[in-house]
């Protein structure tokens, strides 16, 4: 039994490999559209949380304290719930079932957006509180202007921030409950390699869902990779 | 060109916390004429009343006023903290900030960084990470950062206390030099050997209040009240 189980990473090592040394067209899309869906969710999650964790750290505004408590509870929100929401929003009769998003990639994104901008926006925070501790009694004998206060956390924090988008890419690239609801799993449409690989184990093909879940390591390493080094080499770049 | 915001008035200037009051109520008028010495003990109430007078800490009865506007008078101010607070930024980024806050153009803000770094003695580091620079360095840059925008009038508190005699040294010297120059400096000291050595006026604090306040001379000479003398005579020790 044991044996048989290593027979089948084995063979889903080769299949992955071969997958992707004969570039295999199917793949390369599903590849690729994980990727877009997942960026672009990440691209608009940071323009979401990253001002509004600078604005916590900074503002002392009335919901201050509850918009902190509740990104906290959002971050355990589960992904699956997170669909099923986006689903009766824009499932025919919902409130935004005029648009037809639902099934689209555009659906997956708002999905994948609403479950990693509390993780960001937390990580975030985190890291620009400390920041604003240190900075708090310059920055206020210098009068800056609270626009001001937020850029210079953001940019001074850029490294952690990174971290925190990184994380944010992370949960989103390996996510499948809620992509799976609202983009439906459609192939040539919506096929992503979580919801790929959901739909291969079902059927039993284990050697193909392991080769697919080696792609998706490849690439969440990968992107990890290039934007740890984007983070080295932006060392002498200026304000 | 120059604003003028001396004479500063406080009258029954006081701040509280909880119902605790921290400091005053304080009587003082400052002609600001070279560099005025805030000199007491520990915990008698520099800090407090150099941020009450600068505007950063919460005024909670009487009036702190400057012979222009309070916004234009802060606006002609600084303040150099005791623990040096520098940015997570280059030791050029740190002296540009804030004439890039001001609307300074890059290149003005460089030249006007590379200038005053050399200055206090930090022309080699200017590419250097400040927060790798040592304590007595990071306390020249924030000085430098304070002095960049030509302020009327730079507040530092204590800005020595944690620093070697070598440091306090070339710190004294460049605030000499900003004297000079025409910037009237406040700066508070536990050290009676310090406010020997630089005040031209001295304000002595005691548990929140101001018991002495006359020219540096005439203050070590003869003090006027039994607390100064104590404190002179050393029998006055944190
Ligand atoms: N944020 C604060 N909350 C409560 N008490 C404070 C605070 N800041 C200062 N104090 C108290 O006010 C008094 C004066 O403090 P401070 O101005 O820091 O004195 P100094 O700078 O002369 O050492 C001290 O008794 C100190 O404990
Ligand atoms: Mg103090």
């Amino acid at each position: 039994m044991g044996g048989s189980a290593i027979v089948d990473l084995w063979e889903g090592l080769r299949h992955a490999f071969w997958l992707v040394v004969t570039f295999d067209a199917a793949l390369a899309e599903i590849a690729l559209r994980s990727l877009r869906v997942t960026l672009s969710a990440l691209v608009i999650a940071c323009l979401i949380a990253l001002p509004l964790a600078a604005m916590l750290a900074v503002r002392r505004f009335r919901w201050r304290r509850a918009t902190i408590a509740m990104l906290n509870a959002l971050m355990g929100l589960p992904p699956v719930v997170v669909g099923l929401i986006v689903y009766i929003f824009l499932s025919r009769s919902g409130p935004l079932g005029a648009l037809g998003l639902l099934f689209t990639p555009t659906a997956m994104i708002i999905a994948q957006v609403i479950i990693i901008v509390p993780l960001i926006a937390s990580i975030a925070h985190q890291s620009l509180r400390e920041l604003w501790a240190e900075y708090h009694d310059l920055l206020i004998s210098m009068n800056v202007t609270q626009m001001q206060k937020m850029r210079t956390l953001l940019w001074d924090a850029r490294r952690a921030l990174l971290t925190a988008a990184l994380a944010g890419f992370g949960r989103g690239i390996g996510e499948v409950g809620a992509i799976m609801i609202v983009g439906g799993n459609i192939d040539n449409a919506t096929r992503v390699l979580t919801t790929a690989i959901a739909l291969e184990t079902g059927k039993g093909q284990f050697a193909l869902a392991l080769a697919l879940g080696f792609i998706l390591i490849a690439l969440a390493l990968g992107v990890n990779l290039m934007i740890h080094w984007i983070g080295q080499t932006e060392r002498d770049s200026r304000w | 060109m120059v604003t003028e915001l001396f004479p500063l008035t406080l009258k029954g200037a006081e701040t509280s916390r909880r119902g605790k009051r921290l400091v005053g109520p304080v009587d003082l008028s400052l002609d600001g004429q070279g560099l005025c010495v805030v000199m007491g003990p520990n915990g008698s109430g520099k800090t407090t009343l150099l941020r009450l007078m600068h505007g950063t800490a919460r005024l909670t009865g009487g009036s702190v006023t400057w012979a222009c506007d309070t916004d234009v008078a802060r606006h002609h101010q600084a303040f150099v903290f005791q623990r040096p607070v520098v940015l997570r930024r280059t030791v050029e980024e740190n002296l540009t900030y804030p004439l890039r806050l001001r609307g300074t153009s890059r290149k003005v803000a460089q030249v006007a960084a590379r200038d005053w770094a050399e200055r206090v003695g930090l022309g080699p580091h200017l590419t250097r990470r400040a927060m790798v620079l040592s304590g007595g360095e990071q306390q020249k840059l924030a000085i430098a950062r304070a002095l960049i925008t030509e302020p009327a009038l730079v507040f530092l508190d204590e800005p020595t206390a944690s620093l070697d005699g070598r440091a306090m040294r070339e710190i004294e010297a460049i605030l000499l030099r900003a004297k000079a120059d025409g910037t009237r400096l406040i700066l508070s000291t536990h050290d009676m050997g310090q406010a020997r050595r630089i005040a031209d006026e001295v304000v002595f604090i005691l548990g929140g209040t101001v018991q002495e306040t006359g020219p540096a001379a005439a203050f070590f000479d003869g003090p006027k009240t039994p607390q100064a003398r104590a404190f002179l005579n050393g029998d006055i020790v944190e």
